[in-house]
């Protein structure tokens, strides 16, 4: 329990449609447990829940039933909602939709102004958060003059100002082009190295999934896969089911398995794939060598 | 471009005038504008026309820049000044047709017309040398006093910081939107005003549902970073009342003693 910052015990969650008068069931119970300091995955199709399941980490929607737990409180607990969402921080997909202020240090502030912590640790604060992200030298910068990756790295900054506990991350490269996507990316992963803040990933990126510690495939509402991505990838079969792609180079080593070799299909990376490949090949060759000399 | 344009008009700079607080910046631009109506005789403008011209002189803004502030309203100034000139009883000095001058219309209305140029002139200079940011927030600690009496202090403060950081966002989208509908072969600028104006319709309602949603997701942002309005708060930068802002009291209250001291003298023109 002490090691579990968030504890989901089979939410479910359904909402009523306006229109029909429907019930719709998007989460479908679902147990999961972030643990202190992992990087967490969370893959899924468009709707298959995965942002659903996201804002019922901090209480911006709550379960219909079922319980979750952040830190040990109960987010059904109305009266706890601030002591939750102050140990949540979370980032969503766009950057321009979170942003207050019309400067960044004043929009990275905003998160300790509503705590109420006093001026000078709220200059600490944005001041760390800010060189944690890299985004130091733009802190007098108006936010609309900034790229995409760096108004992300910027919202990312506002949250952190609030020293959370966890950081949840609502596809937060879908607006963004590989530059951008590859900036919030490092930052994510030096957070949770160096810093060891806990994350997890909301995405449908298979190349983004493939760095996280842990990876949770959602479909439907409920948890249809986990462990880790050396675990998942290689299940193309699977995966192709649940409407999700394979990274590339996984791809290339199934096919070939699929025809008649042998290589070992937990890969995951370019480099890793290249190298399994270029040993094979030596092989190959040196076994011709002595097919030769024979 | 459409982003090109300029954010109300502040003109960054770090004068004496910049630096002053913007809660003494927006009492003093009260008390002018009281001072301004208080003035009953043309020596009374010259006192004042010194008193603007070392305002601007310690601001280091162009004068050209700040009498263009004028522009948009002179049609209205010119109505001032020949609404009073025609239509002024006394000694007739000039008369054709329907037309009378007469020497009381020549003076009320160049009056007038000065007391509209001099109301303008002071208040952009107080736009010219604040940031909408400082205004803001000079709004907010003035208002605050007034909470008690339910005047929503902070979120009017909140609500405008917020419309400032839109601005270039919904200005940029209006520039898509615009784009996208007249490669789909809308035409926006031509025809009579009629169609322009129906033209514009398949421009604000895309930008209005885009506008809703950026709120619904803005307002999920701001809760999730504990959002819960002005109570408790703290600020980053708290304002602060310095000798600059005792200088710049001096220096109004020298005026008013002026303006006061030549009506006496001189009385109504």
């Amino acid at each position: 329990m002490t090691d579990n910052i968030i504890s989901i015990q089979d939410l479910i969650f359904e909402y009523k449609d306006e229109d029909t008068g429907e019930i719709n069931r998007v989460l479908n119970g679902i147990n999961l447990d972030v643990h202190k300091g992992e990087f967490l995955a969370v893959l899924g199709h468009n709707g298959s829940g995965k942002s659903t399941l996201a804002k019922h980490m901090n209480a911006i929607l709550t379960p219909t039933s079922g319980k979750v737990f952040v830190h040990g409180i109960n987010t059904s607990d109305a009266a706890q909602l601030f002591e939750i969402r102050r140990r949540v921080g979370m980032v969503f997909q766009n950057p321009d939709n979170q942003m207050v202020a019309t400067i960044v240090e004043e929009d990275v502030a905003f998160a300790p102004e509503n705590l109420g912590i006093d001026r000078d640790e709220i200059r600490k604060r944005v001041d760390s958060a800010l060189e944690i992200v890299g985004m130091t030298a733009f802190k007098r910068h108006a936010p609309h003059m900034l790229s995409g990756g760096q108004k992300q790295r910027v919202a990312i900054a506002g949250v952190l100002a609030m020293k959370p506990e966890v950081l949840v991350m609502d596809e937060p490269t879908a607006m963004l082009d590989p530059s951008g996507r590859a900036e919030i990316m490092n930052t994510v992963k030096k957070l949770n190295r160096e810093e060891g803040m806990t994350v997890v990933l909301i995405t449908h990126y298979m190349d983004e999934a493939v760095q996280a510690d842990r990876t949770v495939v959602v479909d439907n509402g409920s948890i249809a896969m986990q462990g880790t991505p050396k675990e998942i990838f290689p299940q193309v079969d699977k995966l192709k089911e649940l409407g999700l792609d394979t990274p590339q180079s996984t791809y290339l080593i199934y096919m070939l398995n699929k025809h008649g070799f042998d290589f070992d299909p937990a890969v995951l990376d370019d480099e890793n794939c290249a190298r399994i490949l270029l040993e094979r090949l030596k092989q190959h060759n040196t076994d011709l060598e002595g097919v030769a000399h024979d | 471009m459409l982003k090109d344009i300029t954010l109300g008009q502040y003109f960054p700079g770090s004068s004496f005038i910049h630096k002053l607080d913007p809660r003494t910046k927006i009492m003093i631009m009260f008390a002018y504008v009281v001072i301004v109506f208080m003035i009953q005789n043309f020596e009374g403008y010259i006192a004042l026309t010194a008193f603007l011209a070392v305002c601007v002189t310690v601001s280091k803004i162009s004068p050209k820049y700040l009498i263009k502030g004028l522009k948009p309203i002179l049609i209205f100034i010119v109505f001032t000044g020949l609404f009073n000139l025609f239509l002024t009883s006394g000694t007739i000095v000039w008369h054709w047709w329907i037309f009378t001058i007469t020497k009381e219309g020549i003076s009320f209305a160049a009056f007038m017309v000065l007391r509209l140029v001099f109301l303008i002139l002071g208040t952009s200079l107080l736009t010219l040398t604040t940031s909408p940011i400082a205004l803001t927030d000079g709004i907010e600690h003035l208002l605050s006093p007034f909470k008690k009496i339910g005047v929503p202090a902070h979120e009017i403060a909140m609500m405008m910081t917020i419309a400032l950081r839109f601005i270039p966002t919904l200005l940029d989208e209006t520039d898509k939107i615009m784009k996208a509908q007249s490669a789909r072969g809308a035409s926006l600028d031509s025809g009579n005003i009629l169609s322009r104006a129906k033209a514009m319709v398949p421009i604000l309602i895309p930008l209005f549902i885009s506008a809703f949603r950026r709120a619904d997701e803005l307002a999920t942002a701001m809760e999730c970073r504990c959002y819960r309005g002005g109570e408790n708060r703290t600020r980053l930068y708290e304002l602060k009342y310095s000798v600059t802002d005792g200088l710049g009291w001096l220096y109004t209250i020298i005026l008013f003693a002026l303006i006061i001291s030549l009506n006496f003298v001189f009385g109504k023109f």
